[in-house]
């Protein structure tokens, strides 16, 4: 079902595209310049499909607020936003991973808006196992494959009152280069350096006992049909899948599950960069949900055309602020206040009115 | 009517006069001709494009090294294929082996064995086949077939277990996810190609070989294996090859069902990853190297299947020869 509407949606995102490309093309971009308050036009946007379900949301929503400005986010991933971007293809690029070397994006051209964050969770399947508590250095080992069984004596002491079979563990991971996989290696190598040997990135080099699967709905669907699978899937798609998440132990020693609250928590606790970047990973707080994964918005700190400076202007600002209102029910988790102030303050700098 | 239409008839056909359709008939082998030349001049750019852009991916491992190394870790910037390589190779294989007598029956059944009026309906059914979407195949396969077949995947590698060989072929799995789900899927979208080549290849079998071999007293059997596969042999493997073809190729069917790991095992239950499958899975996110990487692997399956043509038509051409002899 799921699947199904996902590919039907990422189909019509990609038709409106390629018609707001056109329109673009024909050179109609000076009718009513900016009429009133409000901006009109088309902003084309793609990038990282992490946050497109609250992108999607807040899209619709802002189609109420502003009819005349019609806005396209195509969820094509973080890589090929940035390098759009980079060839100035976008309007804004959404990306869950820091502007690298090789995107093809040239520093100082961008602003990162942080805009929502959301919590990874660790879902399995093991039928009589409720509720699992993992510290880090255990994650760390299922993930690296040295834990193979589910009755091993390290997963065993953290839960005494769990009846743990002897099933071996599959690992349920992304096939696809992703945001969330970036997120979550990242995670495990600053929370158990000792134990993750394999580094961090958007791909890995999963040991043997790893089944891939596309997206995060693809990865839902090996864990919920394999006995003994656990993988990596963002809030949402877990609870659409109805999959049982484990509880993990954060950098308080304190075994937190995965909740918006818990996420948020993680956004308080983490420290943000000049250039607004910051890292919720692993963040101090005894309610810190450690796996909390950031996304970001990319904007021109240059734009040829004022009109389209001004919609991205006041498409951003919208989901700052009442579009945050629309984060939890998407699960996504939003801002604390003050990394928004900051967000907006820099919104403001970088587009003059 | 037509009585009288006749005798103007060729006065009409005249009018063109022998000029004239010289002239169309040198038109017609121009046409043509581009027609014929496009084909080249597209598959030559796609040839050059590619390869310009793979080469400082085959710079970085060198080319043996790309083909023949067994880690893939874009994180690390190593990209060794062979995983890859690997599981196209098993996955059509196997597809082959199932699908190549399966087609071959069907073919056989229709043209020989099957009421005339019954075949219409089989030939239509058939080729209907062919023309569902691979990506209908992959999903049908992912939320049907996966769950419900893994058990009997295990249940297979438990009978198998004492015997030697087959025990490491088909090892315990806990996964449907994997390179022989991968070859169930190739084969059933192969069979209908191979199936309606393979029927045209009999059809051209001549009606009196067949009296002939009936004449002498064989049974059906007998003459169809007499008659009919000597004489097709060619035709068979030609259209094998191109179940293979497909089979190589096939992308997003694979990408769904293989189970995307980049390691390889002889455990054909466990999941693996085929050379088009890692292109769709990987795109999306690729970038620098890795993206040059992912071109050159598509350099490399045109290249492993252009071989594997050119060695069909080496087989064929041995066949044949061998058998005009032992016909003489």
């Amino acid at each position: 079902m799921k699947l199904n509407r996902r590919a039907i949606f990422g189909g019509i995102t990609a038709g409106t595209l390629a018609l707001g490309l056109a329109a673009c093309g024909g050179g109609g971009n000076d009718e009513e310049g900016g009429s009133g308050d409000l901006a009109s036009g088309e902003i084309n946007a793609s990038g990282a499909s992490f946050p497109d379900a609250y992108y999607a949301a807040a899209i619709e929503a802002y189609a109420e607020v502003n009819p005349d400005l019609s806005v396209t986010y195509n969820s094509t991933g973080s890589g090929t936003g940035k390098s759009e971007f980079g060839e100035g293809l976008n309007d804004f690029a959404g990306t869950d991973s820091l502007v690298g070397d090789d995107d093809g994006v040239e520093a100082g051209s961008f602003q990162y808006i942080p805009t929502v964050a959301a919590p990874i969770t660790v879902s399995y399947n093991l039928p009589g196992v409720d509720a699992l508590q993992l510290p880090q250095d255990v994650l760390a080992g299922i993930f690296a494959g040295t834990i193979t069984t589910w009755n091993d004596a390290t997963i065993a002491a953290a839960n005494p009152d769990a009846t743990l079979p002897a099933t071996a563990i599959s690992l349920a991971v992304r096939s696809d280069g992703s945001g969330t996989t970036t997120n979550f290696s990242k995670f495990l190598e600053a929370a158990a350096p000792e134990v993750w040997t394999l580094g961090s990135g958007d791909t890995i080099e999963w040991p043997g006992n790893a089944i891939a699967g596309e997206k995060n709905t693809g990865v839902a669907q090996i864990i919920q049909d394999t006995e003994g699978a656990i993988g990596y899937v963002d809030l949402a798609d877990a609870t659409e899948s109805n999959l049982v998440t484990a509880s993990i132990e954060n950098a308080d020693g304190a075994f937190v599950a995965p909740t918006l609250e818990g996420a948020t928590a993680a956004l308080a606790g983490a420290q943000v960069e000049a250039d607004l970047s910051y890292n919720p990973l692993n963040a101090a707080g005894a309610e810190s949900y450690p796996i909390t994964a950031p996304t970001y918005i990319l904007i021109r700190t240059e734009y040829e055309d004022p009109e389209v400076a001004a919609g991205v202007k006041e498409f951003v600002n919208y989901l700052l602020t009442d579009g945050q209102a629309l984060a939890a029910e998407n699960n996504f988790a939003a801002l604390p206040t003050s990394l928004q102030e900051q967000a907006l303050e820099a919104l403001n700098s970088t587009i003059a009115d | 009517m037509t009585a009288t239409a006749t005798p103007e008839a060729p006065a009409e056909v005249d009018l063109g006069g022998e000029a004239r359709s010289r002239r169309a008939d040198w038109g017609f082998r121009a046409l043509v001709t581009a027609a014929g030349l496009t084909v080249l001049a597209v598959l030559g750019l796609i040839l050059i494009t590619t390869s310009l852009r793979a080469s400082p991916a085959f710079q970085d491992e060198g080319l043996i090294g790309f083909v023949t190394g067994t880690r893939w870790a874009p994180n690390d910037d190593v990209f060794g294929t062979f995983p890859m390589l690997y599981g196209t190779l098993v996955t059509s294989i196997i597809a082959m082996i199932i699908a190549v007598p399966v087609s071959i029956g069907i073919a056989l059944f229709i043209t020989e064995v099957a009421h005339r009026r019954s075949r219409k309906y089989i030939v239509t059914v058939i080729d209907l086949l062919a023309t569902v979407p691979s990506v209908v195949f992959g999903l049908v396969a992912v939320l049907v077939v996966v769950p419900a077949i893994t058990p009997a995947y295990q249940g297979f590698a438990d009978l198998v277990a004492p015997v030697p060989g087959l025990n490491a072929v088909f090892n315990d799995t806990n996964t449907g996810r994997n390179y022989f789900t991968a070859s169930l899927v190739l084969a059933i979208m192969a069979i209908p190609i191979i199936t309606s080549i393979a029927r045209e290849v009999f059809a051209t079998v001549p009606e009196t070989d067949k009296q002939a071999a009936y004449a002498l007293g064989a049974t059906r059997w007998e003459m169809v294996k007499g008659a009919i596969l000597p004489h097709s042999f060619g035709g068979l493997v030609g259209a094998s090859m191109l179940g293979l073809g497909r089979a190589m190729g096939e992308t997003i069917a694979v990408a769904l069902v293989i189970g995307g790991a980049t390691t390889m095992s002889a455990n054909l239950f466990e999941p693996g990853n085929t050379m088009a499958a890692i292109i769709a899975q990987q795109w999306g996110e690729s970038s620098g190297l890795h993206q040059d990487a992912l071109i050159a692997i598509g350099v490399e399956l045109f290249a492993i299947t252009v071989l594997i043509n050119f060695l069909a038509r080496v087989v064929v051409r041995r066949a044949e020869i061998k058998m005009k002899g032992a016909h003489s």
